[in-house]
């Protein structure tokens, strides 16, 4: 079937509510109204409000709420509206979520998801745009992943909320109503916490997640037309790190940039650098580049193409790798 | 009045969600009778033994000029949405009485603490409405000095300038302007919110701050009994006023409807704050007669018959009957009003549409006051990197 991400999404929810009575859906206006994306759309109708519930306007008491359904034993996804809607739950999710497991050897598992629309450019207010990710994925006892794709969408969703440890789960909120794709509902997925090569390339690596997968797949084309072969990464998983293929690449290519919305400083990139340039010294022809928002606040709207990285400055980062 | 539902008689299709009825008793239908009420829909004027206004003919005209001038606001700042000018607007509609009835009862001195829908608020601050349709068409996030309209900037996370404006009434009483008797310089704060953000641990927390400093701070909630698809009982099971008690101070649910009404229960509640007799909980009892926002759609989770019924209650009709009916306007005044709105209307097209995109380098503006020498080179490289695709279109 092909589907837009967000109804891939809406779909993988619907086999997880299926498969697994102690799945549940909490958050705002995910009942009636199927969340302010229609991620959640018709799951109330069809699964009752004792299953997709719509909650208090509250964060922390979303995520908190659904930490004492996990402790009795159910596996909560909840949705947080916005990506800068989440810190009110940030205490909840980094000083409970993240370490229950830890804290009782083991006896009390965090099996919940919760679900972030991340990333700009929709042209929306404050708080509506922003990349929290190395904030969780520099939490232990989170895992994150960030989906690129409906396929990827509709599998990873119910692989995070089948996995019996904390999922912070990614969408890139731009591309929830954007090109549809086929989605195999009979294929085997790869595993969850897994990075994958969606192009080949030789000259150069290029790491990407989320929203900017789709700018580096569109840069590596353009970068074709002009005679050089880029090689695209879609990370997946943010936390832990996939990490062998990434090297494997990066020991072919001899060159990284890491693309990503999120501020540069101290952002995935940093740290993926790091690993590269511990894993790879001998085989790097240049220094890993790092493409991503810059290191301020998110801007207002008009200019926040300026802001986000888009397929010219990534270019711009990929002809600096190769001058080296 | 109703208790909560009994667990054991719920079906396997039952819902935990009763209406509002079913929560707060019959008696709440339409505000219950705690309401306070001055002008009855009908546009008849009526007396509440604790609170009145006595306004001159020119006052009220200046009441109904204010809404119907803000309403104005609202249905062009819609329109330039629909025609891609706006990313989005927050529609006041329907809560014209509350926010001019609490905005005509500030004293300069006072300060405000706005949700992102305080456009009537803004208005009687005298912030110019091209502001607010530059933060929605996404030239900023807020182009008004807060200091020089005693205004804040909108806060888009909801519940959060709660607590501030309970941090900068702390202020008030340690600057010594609460209690003094000067009518010209005692002052308090307005922290404006909604139903759906009483639920948000801030809101609470404010409260707790507020009783404990006994801080001069007025919360003004407009209960418009939608927080965008949910509807007020999903946020609480007892009349938002009454949530006051337990914080301990008075609470009032007002017919935000109402702006006679509105505008004495705020009076009042500033004076008392003013005094030093610390905060108040004002619930304004209103409807959202618009959507949530532009990007809502509200045919999708409540009925028409709801909007209808909230319609017989409009808040400008009510004057304009009140006004009319007692001879109070004439129908030069009316013609004169909708003339002024016709002109703010050609006014906030015109400057909306002439309105600039920033320079993208203001993007690295006003994040420090010290700016790292690391951030002037990012923004350096990012003019280079601009520079170079002017130099290669040469």
């Amino acid at each position: 079937m092909r589907l837009t991400l967000a109804k891939a999404l809406n779909a993988g929810l619907r086999r997880a509510l299926e498969d697994d009575p102690k799945v549940l859906l909490m958050g705002e206006d995910i009942g009636r109204l199927g969340g302010v994306f229609r991620v959640t759309d018709g799951l109330q109708k069809d699964f009752g409000e004792d299953r997709v519930i719509d909650s208090p306007l509250a964060e922390s008491g979303i995520v908190g709420t659904a930490v004492g359904l996990a402790l009795r034993g159910y596996r909560p996804v909840v949705e947080i509206q916005f990506d800068g809607f989440v810190y009110p739950a940030y205490d909840q999710i980094v000083s409970q979520v993240a370490k229950m497991r830890y804290r009782s050897r083991g006896r009390s598992p965090m099996p919940m998801v919760i679900r972030i629309p991340f990333g700009g450019g929709i042209g929306a207010v404050e708080h509506h745009s922003e990349s929290p990710e190395a904030q969780f994925a520099h939490t232990p006892g989170l895992k994150v992943v960030a989906c690129s794709n409906p396929a990827d969408a509709y599998w990873m969703i119910q692989q995070a909320i089948a996995s019996d440890d904390p999922v912070v789960f990614l969408e890139p909120k731009r591309q929830y109503h954007a090109d549809k794709a086929e989605v195999d509902e009979a294929a085997t997925p790869p595993p969850l916490f897994s990075s994958r090569v969606v192009r080949a390339g030789s000259d150069v690596t290029v790491l990407a997640y989320g929203p900017t997968v789709r700018t580096a797949l569109r840069a590596a084309e353009a970068a074709a037309g002009e005679g050089r072969s880029m090689e695209v990464v879609d990370l997946r998983t943010l936390s832990p790190l996939d990490l062998p293929p990434v090297l494997e690449s990066v020991r072919r290519t001899g060159r990284a940039v890491v693309v990503h919305e999120a501020h540069v400083n101290l952002g995935l990139g940093a740290e993926l650098a790091a690993r590269i340039t511990e894993e790879c010294f001998f085989s790097l022809e240049a220094p890993v580049l790092r493409v991503g928002g810059f290191d301020t606040p998110y801007p207002a709207s008009r200019i926040e193409e300026h802001f986000l990285p888009d397929l010219d400055r990534l270019l711009d980062a990929v002809d600096r790798s190769l001058a080296f | 009045m109703t208790t909560h539902p009994d667990p054991a008689a719920r079906t396997a299709d039952a819902t935990f969600g009763p209406d509002l009825v079913e929560v707060f008793g019959p008696s709440q239908a339409d505000g219950g009778p705690d309401l306070v009420q001055l002008l009855t829909p009908e546009g008849e004027r009526v007396h509440h033994p604790d609170f009145d206004v006595d306004l001159t003919p020119e006052e009220l005209r200046g009441l109904y000029r204010d809404m119907a001038l803000v309403r104005r606001l609202d249905v062009e700042a819609t329109a330039l949405q629909r025609h891609g000018e706006l990313g989005l607007w927050a529609q006041l509609l329907g809560q014209e009485a509350a926010q001019i009835g609490c905005g005509r009862a500030l004293a300069p001195q006072d300060f405000v603490f706005p949700t992102y829908r305080e456009h009537g608020v803004a208005w009687c601050r005298d912030v110019d409405p091209l502001h607010l349709l530059g933060l929605f068409r996404g030239v900023d996030h807020g182009g008004w000095d807060p200091a020089a309209h005693g205004f804040g900037l909108y806060t888009i996370v909801i519940g959060a300038q709660t607590l501030h404006a309970t941090g900068y009434a702390m202020g008030l009483q340690r600057d010594g302007v609460v209690g003094t008797g000067d009518a010209a310089r005692d002052a308090a704060v307005i922290a404006h919110f909604g139903d759906g953000a009483s639920s948000q641990g801030d809101v609470n927390e404010a409260f707790i701050f507020a009783a404990s400093y006994n801080a001069p701070v007025v919360f003004f909630c407009q209960n418009n009994q939608w927080a965008i698809s949910e509807p007020i009982e999903r946020q609480t099971r007892i009349p938002l006023f009454q949530r006051a008690l337990g914080f301990g101070f008075p609470g009032i649910r007002v017919d935000g409807n109402d702006v006679l009404a509105t505008l004495a229960v705020t009076r009042a509640a500033l004076q008392r704050a003013r005094e030093g007799q610390g905060p108040t909980l004002i619930e304004a009892y209103t409807y959202r007669m618009g959507a949530h926002t532009t990007t809502d759609d509200p045919t999708r989770y409540r009925l028409s018959s709801d909007v209808e019924r909230w319609k017989l209650k409009d808040p400008i009709a009510r004057l304009e009957v009140h006004l009319k009916r007692n001879g109070l306007a004439d129908a030069a005044f009316f013609d004169d009003v909708a003339a002024e709105a016709d002109a703010l209307g050609a006014r906030l097209r015109a400057g909306c549409t002439a309105m600039p995109d920033p320079d993208p380098l203001a993007i690295f503006e006003q994040v420090y006051a010290e700016v790292p020498d690391e951030l002037v080179a990012q923004r350096d490289g990012y003019a280079a990197y601009l520079d170079s695709f002017e130099e290669a279109g040469r």
